[in-house]
């Protein structure tokens, strides 16, 4: 069943004309009054408009924020844990609908918002009510007379910057812990998918105390920049590209405050020579890896956009995964069948396309794929073919990561020429390695400096493992209850127990 | 709004000691960088890479990103200094960059996201004759 599009007739769920700001548990217009169109790249056509905020507005998220700060701060973590969990359940019971509007908006297929984005972003809050109930301080008797007693403490207002790639999950990464944490959000979605994620709000805005969750949308330039450089947050945390990684850190810098930053990656998946010994389900597997660089279209900052196949097998391996990539079937994103939809927005479309034409030019062989897909019926959207171009570590498709459907494969002689492939790029953020044997699996996963090695799978994103880059990937571990730290202060009670002076005075 | 890509191979031809230029820009490009310095004041490019946006050219009020030892400058485009990272910069060297401009919707903090329009690096390999005659890059 291909499922109707939203506000059609038969549709399980619809956007509205327009979507004003959450602040203070309350819609407020922005105070410039003016709205942005809300591009759907399934077809290229405006389905609703977005507050376009100012600097006015996020003063106002932020007072909202810092009111309700010292109140969600002291809230007992059995309270805020129950409140997480029931976010959870509201999702959870309206886990079809969001899949939809998650789909339409970002144009991911449908098949992976129902299985993926928005069961792993209900299980995040799980996660993180659980992470914070069991979380503990510490004592240290540091003498007979003197202890060090260690609790932990909500940082109070924080900044969250949300890319487009999975809106709502990237949303729930960072607020679950944020918010565990009893921290207060202001959350800035990214300015291609802005609506969705009030689509969630609007489902759980009643769980929440007025001020603790304020979402502002608007353009990085007009309301994401006065929100990371306000002195009156205690952290930004942001996912997206360099230079904006960079600029984020230097407003941090200037309020002496903590970055958590995650920027993406030109994540090696690499393929020993027995993986093909025996042609049974882990060859079948490792092939599926292959194909994961189509995975939601591409638009993953894990992407295993780069592909290191062992010499040894290369055309019999090579054969098979071009047949694999084959068979992903690309086209309207609400066909539950469809395995690839429409990348996010026209221009990540033309900057895919600049990337084919430079991987022809620097002499790339083109095994398969290499240009823009007209679908029928939906001649505007934004698609593209899965393309699979062989050449060498040192070309740019190897080295930049392109956030589109666009492999580049290599091969390697021997595991320290896999390893020193492998860690040839600026990134650090995932790497997959397939082999039957453990301890080459063993030495590559340790030898490949990058925060996540998927070994014998890829693209798994369960809470409880640990998510982030080494080199220029990032700063911080997401996904993980270590998360909680980057949402906490430290605070030491050093406590004398002995009555008598210390006879220095 | 595809570049005039030619522009760099007829500067060669009317001016054979010049050196050859590593960032160019289209007409349209200018338009929009006219029409945001009109707004913004002097502005300045630094190439991005990574996830989501990476890989675009971000606009930014001149002097707003802080360049230093570890970016270089590749030149300047209608009055606007380009900048890239270093360690980006050795794996980009053998390109010609043009600085063009799409209809869109681009995150991150660049100037030009408002317009509803993104800026977009197209590329294309330096000739053996160009790459003898490439201007050097300025460390920040």
């Amino acid at each position: 069943m291909v499922y109707a599009q939203p506000g059609t007739k038969g549709a399980i769920a619809s956007f509205d004309a327009r979507y004003d700001n959450f602040i203070g548990g309350e819609w407020v217009a922005p105070a410039g009054g003016e709205y942005f169109d809300n591009i759907t790249p399934v077809t290229g056509k405006v389905f609703t408009k977005v507050a376009r905020s100012q600097a006015v507005d996020i003063e106002k998220a932020l007072d909202a924020a810092h009111a309700a700060a010292p109140a969600w701060g002291r809230t007992s973590t059995t309270a805020r844990a129950r409140v997480l969990e029931q976010i959870a359940d509201r999702m959870e019971a309206n886990l079809e609908k969001i899949a939809l509007l998650e789909a339409w908006e970002n144009g991911k297929a449908i098949r992976e918002t129902l299985a993926a984005d928005i069961p792993l972003a209900i299980d995040h809050f799980r996660y993180f009510a659980a992470a914070i109930r069991t979380q503990e301080g510490t004592s240290s008797q540091i003498d007979n007379e003197t202890v060090a007693y260690h609790f932990h403490e909500p940082l109070g207002v924080v900044g969250q910057i949300i890319p487009w790639n999975f809106p709502i999950l990237m949303a729930v990464w960072k607020l679950a812990p944020a918010l565990a944490a009893g921290n207060c959000v202001i959350l800035k979605p990214a300015e291609q998918t802005p609506v969705s994620i009030l689509e969630v709000v609007k489902l759980i805005a009643d769980l929440l105390p007025p001020g603790v969750l304020n979402v502002v949308n608007g353009f990085g330039v007009e309301a994401g920049k006065p929100l990371a450089s306000s002195p009156r947050i205690a952290k930004i945390a942001f996912t997206g590209e360099t230079t904006t990684g960079r600029l984020i850190m230097q407003y941090a810098s200037g309020n002496i405050i903590p970055v958590t930053l995650e920027l993406g990656g030109k994540s090696p998946n690499v393929f020993f020579a027995d993986v093909m010994e025996q042609d049974d389900d882990f060859f079948d597997k490792a092939l599926e890896g292959f194909a994961m660089f189509a995975l939601n279209q591409g638009e993953v900052c894990t992407c295993p956009s780069r592909a290191l196949i062992a010499e040894s097998i290369y055309d019999e391996f090579i054969e098979k995964a071009i047949d694999r990539v084959s068979k992903i079937k690309v086209g309207n994103p609400l066909d539950p069948s469809v395995m690839m939809g429409a990348q996010a927005s026209n221009d990540q479309l033309e900057k895919i396309m600049s990337y084919l034409d430079i991987g022809k030019a620097e002499g790339a062989d083109l095994l398969i794929g290499g240009d823009r897909r007209i679908e029928k019926g939906f001649e505007d959207g934004y698609y593209v073919q899965p393309t699979v171009f062989r050449g060498k570590n040192d070309m740019r498709i190897f080295q930049e990561e392109i956030f589109g459907p666009v492999l580049a494969v290599t091969t390697f002689s021997d595991e320290q020429d896999a390893l020193d492939i492998a860690n040839q790029t600026l990134y650090g953020l995932g790497a997959g390695v397939w082999t039957r044997d453990q301890g080459t699996a063993y030495r590559m996963g340790r030898g490949i400096q990058a925060g996540r090695v998927w070994t014998n799978c890829y693209h798994l994103y369960p809470a409880h493992a640990a998510f982030g880059g080494y080199k220029q990937s990032g700063i911080g571990r997401e996904n993980h209850k270590m998360m909680l730290d980057h949402y906490q202060q430290t605070k030491n009670m050093l406590v004398s127990y002995d009555p008598k002076p210390m006879g220095f005075f | 709004m595809a570049g005039p890509l030619s522009r760099v191979g007829h500067r060669l031809l009317l001016q054979e000691e010049a050196l050859v230029e590593r960032v160019d820009i289209t007409p349209e490009a200018v338009v929009f960088l006219d029409r945001l310095r009109l707004r913004h004041g002097p502005l300045m490019f630094h190439q991005s890479g990574g996830c989501c946006d990476g890989s675009s050219p971000m606009c930014f009020p001149a002097g707003e990103f802080l360049t230093g030892p570890s970016d270089v400058l590749l030149g300047s485009v209608s009055g606007c200094e380009f900048w890239m990272s270093a360690s980006q910069f050795a794996y980009w060297s053998h390109t010609h960059l043009t600085v063009d401009v799409v209809p869109g919707r681009g995150s991150g903090f660049s100037v030009e996201a408002p317009e509803g329009v993104r800026f977009l690096i197209r590329s294309r390999l330096f000739t053996d004759e160009e790459a003898e005659l490439l201007d050097p890059v300025t460390p920040g």
